[in-house]
């Protein structure tokens, strides 16, 4: 079997999962954009550009911060936390757009689409647009676009314009089929930034290739920090991207526990929940093979988390074959307990993350009291949580 | 010979195109649909095309989507759609059955289970919109192993390379799509078609169905010059969810559309 860090195979395949499962018309620009990803990922002058940009324009590399406070109030293992929330636009959905921008304009486009569902990817996609000077369509469901108000008008102000989805749940995955048909009818000049490691081959591979800036720095930061590598990492997986960037230049450390973190809703017992990798099976959605929720006819259900940059109903297949394979292991988080994360790390470090993050806060808060002093957790903090003022006052009754 | 193949020798003898309507299964309600494909029939259709419901239905446009969510309001499952295609063949063992749908039902059931199912059920091809023949090498050999035609999807951007892979892949007929869109998008470009449909026979003596984008008489007539069927979708749909709660209504459009289609191919 081929080493983890070598997958995945040349059509796309981790293990059983992921592939290229989608209709005849795309074929041809799906195989262009592998095409383009493998020649200019080899590219100095790209990569050049690629790093200059996360430097100047994201501000990157991201700290890491010990948080010192927090882990002395858990009592065990050293908390430290990958600030991704400080990169330009609030998370990491950046790194990624940035990339996959560059390659666009390499490739000729001029008009870029996106779906999002938080809205952050939707921005990020937004101001690399405006950047670039290329036209922005971002799909955002119904549903999302009114939890999200503040990002919709942030993507109008970027000069982005947002098409709301109707169809189906009216929330991400409708969003991604939505951009998919766009793209279809529009082929010749439109790139599609997908947000996550989800989508057919090659999106899942390069997505994860452009956010694994988290994990190279991370390992060197850690080790310059503290002389060694954490004991275990923490992400929270919607599609999965940030954690995929914080794990995979960690895939080879034997030693080093991996922990992705998905939305429990309610509860997994309730039904009610966005947790595919814990809870769900494998099938076939948005181009790829890997753990979704689904009902017993095989119909995409509708899922729940009180993030909606985690309300999902797939994963990204190396996450289905980090799963399979053991590497990796994945736990579940409810939305109280996440809530919880969010006010102990706004009130004992001064750091409001986002509700995404807040999960892999909160997973944090369960391990860390179970470990040695000695020990250490190595925290993705994917994004900030100004986007979600009005969610979490609607939680305690307020309006804004 | 697969009912496929018979139907299409029969209508080269008789020098006439084939005429594929499509409905989605369980719209508006189950209970519609063995009836109006009885309907489809007696207007003139060569093979029906059955479209499955899917919670995601990524290469279809609106009118589709809508029938989908209409059938999944009470849950039509791929079991039920068999079901209806057993009903149809107590009264037609002729007209050729062709599923239309996506790959996670399917995955649910069980490759070998479904072939089987279908192969009972009377189904005689299946299309299946996000399985491209490299991905689906077992699922295709399943398939042929229950003597069910798999039917492949070929579009404006596939590469020469590809519409060979391609009609390799299938049998009984290639479907060529029309325009860069979804079902029920845009305008015909009849010349750009006619060049492309020359591409994919010189490569394979299948017959060549069009779809995508056929609206009426004129433009099946028009389509059915230069390909061998053609596939209305959209239109049918539209009719459906127009008269959603008036069945009789249903037949009467729908058949009427059907049968000026009919006409104006066998005239073309
Ligand atoms: C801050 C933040 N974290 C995490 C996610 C989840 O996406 P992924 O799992 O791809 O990192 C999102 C998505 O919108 C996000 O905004």
């Amino acid at each position: 079997m081929s080493k983890l860090t070598e997958l995945p195979d040349e059509r796309g395949h981790f293990g059983p999962y992921g592939g290229v499962f989608i209709a005849e018309t795309l074929m041809e620009p799906v195989d262009e954009l592998r095409r383009a990803y493998e020649r200019y990922m080899q590219d100095p002058e790209f990569l050049a550009e690629l790093d200059a940009d996360l430097q100047h324009y994201v501000g990157r590399p991201s700290p890491i911060y010990h948080a010192e406070r927090l882990s002395r109030e858990l009592g065990g293992a050293q908390i430290y936390l990958k600030r991704e929330d400080l990169n330009h636009t609030g998370a990491h959905k950046v790194n990624n757009t940035i990339g996959q921008a560059l390659l666009a304009k390499r490739m000729g486009k001029t008009r870029i689409i996106a779906e999002t569902g938080a809205g952050q990817h939707g921005v990020a996609t937004a101001t690399v647009a405006a950047r670039l000077g290329l036209e922005c369509v971002a799909y955002m469901g119904e549903v999302d676009a009114a939890r999200q108000e503040a990002n919709v008008y942030r993507m109008r102000l970027l000069g982005a314009e947002v098409r709301t989805v109707s169809s189906g749940s009216r929330t991400l995955k409708d969003a991604l089929n939505e951009a998919m048909r766009d793209w279809v009818a529009n082929v010749d000049d439109t790139f599609y930034i997908i947000g996550t490691v989800a989508g057919p081959h090659p999106y899942p591979a390069m997505v994860r290739d452009f956010q694994a800036v988290i994990g190279r720095e991370a390992r060197e930061q850690i080790q310059q920090m503290t002389g060694r590598l954490p004991d275990a990492l923490i992400a929270c997986v919607g599609g999965g991207s940030n954690a995929i960037g914080l794990f995979f230049p960690f895939l080879e450390d034997g030693q080093v526990a991996i922990y992705g973190v998905e939305a429990a809703g309610d509860g997994l017992e309730t039904g009610h929940h966005a947790a595919p990798l814990c809870a769900g099976r494998p099938g076939v959605l948005h181009g790829n093979r890997t753990y979704l929720m689904e009902d017993p006819d095989g119909q995409i259900i509708e899922t729940h988390s009180i993030s909606a940059g985690l309300d999902y109903p797939g994963v990204g297949p190396e996450h289905a074959w980090l799963k399979d394979s053991g590497r990796a292991s994945y736990v579940a988080i409810t939305d109280e307990e996440a809530l919880e994360g969010f006010h102990r790390l706004t009130r004992i470090e001064g750091i409001i993350p986002a509700l995404e993050s807040s999960h892999a806060v909160a997973q944090a808060m369960k391990m860390a009291p179970t470990m040695d002093r000695e020990q250490i957790l190595l925290v993705n903090l994917s994004g900030r949580g100004d986007k979600d003022m009005h969610t979490v006052a609607a939680r305690e009754g307020l309006k804004l | 010979m697969s009912r496929i193949q018979q139907r299409f020798a029969m209508l080269r003898e008789q020098g006439r195109k084939a005429l594929i309507p499509f409905i989605t299964a369980g719209d508006p309600d189950n209970e519609v649909t063995v009836p109006l494909m009885h309907t489809l029939v007696r207007n003139g259709a060569d093979i029906i095309e059955l479209g499955v419901p899917f919670s995601d239905p990524m290469a279809d446009g609106p009118v589709i989507q809508r029938a989908s969510e209409r059938a999944l309001d009470h849950h039509t499952s791929l079991h039920d759609v068999l079901d209806m295609v057993r009903a149809f063949r107590r009264d037609n063992d002729e007209i050729p059955v062709v599923l239309m749908g996506y790959l996670n039902p399917i995955e649910v059931m069980g490759h070998a289970a479904f072939a089987q199912a279908a192969a009972d059920a009377g189904v005689d091809g299946v299309l299946t919109v996000d399985i491209p023949p490299e991905e689906g090498v077992e699922l295709l050999a399943t398939l042929r192993e229950h003597g069910i035609d798999p039917i492949y999807l070929l579009a404006p951007t596939s590469t020469p390379e590809r519409i060979r892979q391609l009609t390799a892949a299938a049998s009984g007929f290639v479907y060529y799509v029309s325009l860069k869109g979804v079902t029920g998008a845009g305008n015909l470009d009849i010349q750009a078609v006619a060049d492309k449909l020359d591409a994919i026979r010189s490569v394979t003596d299948m017959p060549v169905g069009v779809g995508f984008g056929i609206k009426d008489a004129e433009t099946a007539q028009a389509m059915g010059k230069i390909a061998d069927a053609v596939v209305v979708g959209s239109a049918l749909v539209s009719q459906v969810e127009a008269h959603a709660d008036d069945p009789d209504r249903i037949h009467a459009t729908v058949g009427a559309i059907v049968a000026d289609m009919r006409r104006a191919l066998d005239q073309g």
